[in-house]
């Protein structure tokens, strides 16, 4: 057997090293995701079915009140938050699972800082959720959305945006989580609700009060609704259907502009990832 | 700043609620030392190597690890210790290679040295050619040469190994106990373990023993079982406990039953076995002398053997114990 054993020093920490770590989490992140065919596929299902079966039945059924739009137009922003809300959500829960076999033990030994590896898990999970979603806007041309470089590029950063801000919700909740039952219940619990109330599934204009209240405080209403705005504004659609699909948010009759509602997702996104930082530095 | 001890520890304690898991300690280890913890399960040798590696804040006292206060630096601390846990911190979906290339990052080791580096710890363990398998795929022996090679990637000073062997095959024991003496020899590193497996402990350059929280007394095994004196006697009979009476009456000797064989101590044992068949008065079906083992080290210094101090019973170490006479 060789050999001299070649002597490593470690550096001190820095912002270098941090860095490095929040490169090396993403980086798993990824080859997770990439590994697990499964999971890419079973993540894809549901907004595909919800697109191209709910969408068409649905569609069929309120064609005459939307002249000149199909329905699945409509659908398509809310699935493509669907899919990147399952995908976040699935890989901060991943969380509980380091957890629950060791790994999360050989990342919190580690002399980086929890900082980095929360932010490495969100981004993470934020890449691969932007990644699947992807496949879905891949999709646009079957429900009659073109292909405008512009509108790729608006949807892909408002995705990312979306992701990344519900990552930071699902590891806030994995925090502290020691099973993955308990996580995917919650999990269920949390998504179908947002889900629902956020104009992904049914259009957001004359709600009853009470649910259109819902509706507005449902932060992920504003993580749809930008990306709607951005089909419908390549889209050309007579305005009474324009109305009544994509309505926009109000808040007593304030209409919500998009940079205001990216701004409220992104700075959401920031307070969840500090509170996450915070449940990582106290559990020793 | 640091200083000539690997690992120095001033009367440290931990206590949980009510329970005193470590009852202020008190030790010292020179670099280059392999030093044991010996004690039952539940002796607080988990507790006392988890706030070493500032896992577990200390309710008490102070400890510094390579010349780092445990507390006030611990990301220092951590720089310069490897860990090896009793149950296994591998991500199983990724490449052997891939779970070495992300404790690196993890620990900043310089990219230059990086593969070299990888390559050397995992050929030190055997592993090297199968560098592209999912861990998971691996056995349990395989795991545990893999997370030893993970907690020397970064050339740490003091690498800590709490029951590197527990749970594997004795072959298996064996090959890791082959890797941890080829590492002294090979790296400039401190070796602190716990173990109850008393014929593993006899590897160590010297041992603590531990028992309920307190360190019961520091040496090398040499010199703990030169400090017993007599040979442990076993005898298996028909009838222990008219055995266990004779042995009183006639030799005036304490025996007792341990692990299923009436056990004494007596000094030079072989001489006293022809003695002890003439005059017992009751046949023997066997008998086994032993000098001193860590063991009786363990007994004499506790009241208890250390499986009888444990809940669940070791047979197959008693076994192994046995084959070696």
């Amino acid at each position: 057997m060789a050999t001299e054993a070649i002597s490593v020093r470690t550096p001190a920490r820095g912002a270098g090293h941090d860095l490095r770590a929040i490169k090396v989490v993403l980086h798993r992140e990824m080859l997770r995701f990439v590994n697990d065919r499964t999971r890419m596929l079973s993540m894809l299902l549901q907004p595909v079915l919800w697109l191209f079966v709910m969408g068409t039945g649905l569609g069929s059924l309120v064609q005459g009140s939307i002249p000149g739009v199909d329905f699945r137009t409509f659908m398509y922003p809310g699935m493509i938050s669907m899919t990147v809300i399952m995908t976040g959500m699935f890989s901060a829960g991943s969380i509980v699972w380091d957890r629950e076999f060791g790994f999360l033990r050989e990342m919190l030994v580690a002399p980086v800082s929890r900082g980095a590896i929360v932010v490495g898990k969100c981004l993470g999970g934020a890449l691969v959720a932007t990644g699947q979603g992807v496949i879905i806007l891949a999709m646009a041309g079957l429900v009659g959305i073109p292909y405008s470089p512009a509108l790729m590029l608006t949807l892909l950063a408002e995705m990312f945006l979306a992701a990344f801000t519900i990552t930071a919700f699902g590891v806030l909740l994995a925090a502290r989580m020691k099973n993955m039952q308990t996580f995917f219940g919650l999990m269920q619990m949390a998504i179908m609700p947002m889900v629902f109330l956020s104009g992904a599934m049914f259009p957001l204009a004359n709600l009853p009060s009470w649910l259109h209240f819902l509706t507005v405080i449902n932060p992920m209403t504003y993580a749809v609704d930008p990306m709607r705005q951005a089909v419908f504004s390549h889209l050309d659609v007579p305005a009474q259907v324009n109305a009544a699909l994509n309505p926009g948010v109000q808040w007593f009759g304030y209409q919500v502009p998009v940079p205001l509602e990216l701004g409220l997702v992104a700075a959401l996104g920031g307070v969840l990832l500090m509170f996450a930082v915070a449940q990582f530095r106290r559990a020793e | 700043m640091a200083d000539q001890t690997a690992v120095a520890v001033r009367k440290l304690s931990k206590t949980y609620g009510k329970v005193e898991a470590v009852k202020g300690v008190d030790f010292e280890v020179p670099p280059g030392e392999v030093f044991g913890f010996l004690g039952p399960n539940g002796a607080g040798k988990t507790t006392t190597i988890s706030m070493l590696c500032t896992l577990v804040n200390p309710t008490g006292g102070s400890a510094t690890v390579a010349g780092y206060d445990v507390v006030r630096q611990r990301d220092d601390v951590r720089r310069n210790i490897g860990l090896v846990f009793q149950d296994p911190t591998l991500d199983g979906y990724l490449s052997a290679e891939q779970n070495l290339r992300f404790h690196a990052e993890l620990y900043g080791v310089p990219k230059s040295v990086v593969g070299d580096r990888i390559r050397q710890v995992m050929e030190m363990v055997a592993l090297w050619d199968r560098k592209d398998a999912k861990v998971m795929t691996f056995s349990g022996g395989m795991k545990r040469r893999l997370e030893i090679a993970r907690g020397l990637l970064h050339s740490p000073r003091v690498l800590f190994l709490d029951e590197p062997t527990v749970g594997l095959d004795p072959q298996t024991r064996s090959a890791i106990w082959g890797y941890i003496n080829q590492l002294r020899r090979m790296e400039d590193i401190t070796i602190f373990m716990t173990t109850h497996y008393m014929d593993e402990a006899e590897y160590c350059d010297r041992i603590a023993i531990i028992d309920h929280g307190e360190i019961v007394v520091i040496d090398s095994p040499e010199a703990l079982k030169a400090s017993v004196g007599k040979d442990r006697v076993q005898i298996h009979t028909g009838d222990d406990a008219r055995a266990i009476e004779a042995l009183r009456e006639r030799f005036d000797l304490d025996a007792a039953v341990h692990e299923g064989a009436v056990t004494f101590a007596v000094a030079s044992g072989e001489e006293f076995v022809p003695r002890l068949f003439a005059e017992l008065g009751m046949p023997i079906t066997s008998v086994s002398v032993s000098r001193p083992s860590l063991d009786d080290v363990f007994m004499s210094y506790t009241g208890s053997t250390i499986r009888d101090a444990e809940s669940g019973a070791d047979t197959m170490a008693w076994m192994r114990t046995m084959a070696r006479r």
